[in-house]
């Protein structure tokens, strides 16, 4: 009993190394056949279109909405300190900083992401990239790298869409509806918020979130059993790991881009 | 310098880890040919379809096309000589977000700088060949699986290639797009001076167009001989094989324990 656990410990743990090792080199091949995506700069268009242009109905109705909800609770707070001014720092800085950046790439990850997997899957599950294969094509250059690199351009696009409709709707509800002074919105806001500290360091942040998606999107599709279950389960565990890599790099990143400052 | 046999296949044996598929397979396929692979579903016929085109490696013996043995090339030799080939996979394997058209332009457009008109024409007189000129701007989606199969063969003849290959041509047609894929089979093969494999287990049909056939059973050859020699065999695999006889050295049943013991009648009688 005791030696069957041991057992299928040890094997859940080879074949997670060994997956982890197979994803390396996945993205090692997905850099070294990046060619393409650039010399064919169409094709990672089209994929942009498809992961980037239809991910803005959901990104910018979500961005409103955070910002509106922030609106109305950093209203709440700081007027028991009496420094409602301050809202548009505080909508600017959480979005900018943490909440653009991360909500947008939860919801590339569960909106493009699953897509990606389950495209790529089912490419596979009907011998599509082995087709290409035999067509002289390589499928990791013709299909994959322009997607990874579609994925890596639209996130910080879209990650800034999100921070603008956010601080649209903080100002929707800070200023037009609950009445705070609209100067002091905008100025205070334009004083605190800083072009390196903050906007660079949200757009870095968007890039690794986007580079860790598309990673894991494109490696789950290939990497999937040709059958409708494979696809399926890879589609899941798309959104599950890379909402789960999001939000873990998004604290390491947030340690080392933030500790210290004021 | 041209080779009599266009695909030479010596010794080889393959296994997926620890299951062999292929033990010892001789086969050549000689240029101008339709050559018939048969044998029945899981006998390892797609896996030499797989070794013709490079796609795994064997762990023993060689695969040679056109002169070259595949075992020693790397990928850029690889994907040059399979510009040489074309292959025909069971569903046709179309790419789904392309029209008729893009999927026959595919390969045109990877592997050369046409210009559009003349690229145009190429695909037109491809889809005419079979017989899809006025289907160009389907989408895949809006055929039939016969129809499907013709794009995907105009397709793999798309580059002219000197082999083809067509992985269960006949599965799942009806009887007229049957006869329209063994015909065009054939009129392609000996028009285009193409070479053509073809694993089936459909006889009747592919011994009506094929100049020599390979049995495989257990991963060897049992059997191989023009259409004339098969039908005549009395070889007993064979001999079932080609008269689709349910009793033969093929059982009907899976290996199992027996009968009266699994039912667990023999406890309750005795």
């Amino acid at each position: 009993m005791l030696k069957l656990a041991i057992e299928r410990l040890g094997n859940r743990t080879l074949q997670g190394v060994g997956r982890i090792g197979f994803a390396v080199r996945f993205f090692v091949a997905i850099m070294l056949h990046s060619g393409t995506a650039f010399r064919r700069f169409g094709l990672t268009i089209r994929e942009m279109y498809f992961s980037g242009v239809q991910s803005l109905i959901i990104i910018l109705v979500s961005g409103l909405f955070v910002g509106m909800v922030l609106g109305l609770q950093g209203y709440e707070t700081l007027q028991t300190y009496g420094s409602e001014e301050a809202l548009g720092i505080l909508v600017a800085m959480s979005l900018v900083r943490e909440l653009g950046p991360v909500v947008a790439a939860l919801l590339f990850a569960s909106r493009a992401g699953s897509a990606i997997t389950a495209e790529i899957g089912l490419m596979k599950a009907t011998e599509q990239l082995s087709a290409m294969e035999m067509m002289a094509v390589d499928p990791i250059a013709r299909v994959v790298a322009p997607r990874f690199w579609a994925g890596v351009i639209s996130m910080p696009l879209l990650a800034a869409l999100f921070s603008a409709m956010g601080i649209f709707g903080g100002y929707l509800v800070g200023v037009q509806l609950i009445g705070v002074d609209e100067g002091a919105f905008w100025s205070q806001m334009q004083s605190a918020v800083d072009f390196e500290q903050d906007i660079l360091n949200g757009v870095i942040k968007s890039v690794v979130f986007g580079i860790a998606i598309t990673t894991i999107a494109l490696f789950e599709g290939y990497d999937a059993p040709p059958t409708a279950e494979g696809v399926s389960g890879a589609t899941t565990r798309t959104v599950v790991t890379s909402s789960l890599a999001v939000l873990a790099l998004d604290f390491v990143l947030t340690a080392f881009m933030f500790r210290g400052l004021s | 310098m041209q080779h009599d046999n266009l695909v030479e296949i010596e010794g080889v044996a393959f296994d997926y880890g620890a299951r062999p598929v292929l033990k010892g397979i001789n086969l050549t396929a000689k240029r101008g040919q339709v050559i018939a692979i048969m044998g029945s579903s899981g006998c390892g016929k797609t896996t030499l379809l797989r070794l013709i085109g490079g796609q795994i490696k064997p762990s023993q013996g060689t695969v040679r096309v056109a002169g070259e043995s595949l075992g020693e090339l790397n990928q850029a030799g690889l994907y040059r000589l399979r510009r040489k080939m074309g292959m025909l996979f069971q569903f046709g394997a179309l790419f789904t977000d392309m029209s008729v058209f893009d999927n026959v332009a595919f390969q045109l457009r990877e592997h050369s700088d046409l210009p559009e008109d003349a690229l145009r024409d190429m695909v037109l007189m491809k889809l005419h060949a079979v017989g899809l000129r006025g289907a160009s701007h389907l989408m895949p989606a809006e055929l039939s699986g016969g129809m499907a199969r013709r794009v995907a063969l105009a397709r793999a003849i798309a580059l002219d290639p000197q082999l083809v290959m067509y992985d269960e041509p006949f599965a799942g047609l009806d009887p007229i797009s049957l006869g329209v894929t063994g015909n065009l089979i054939r009129r392609l093969t000996d028009t285009l001076g193409l070479t053509s494999i073809l694993v089936t287990h459909d006889v009747q049909e592919s011994l009506k167009i094929v100049d020599y056939v390979y049995f495989v059973s257990e991963g060897v050859i049992v059997a191989e001989g023009t259409a004339d020699d098969i039908r005549a065999s009395d070889l007993p695999y064979v001999h079932q094989f080609v008269h689709g006889e349910a009793e033969g050295p093929v059982t009907f049943h899976y290996p199992a324990a027996p009968y009266v013991e699994d039912l667990r009648l023999g406890g309750q009688s005795a």
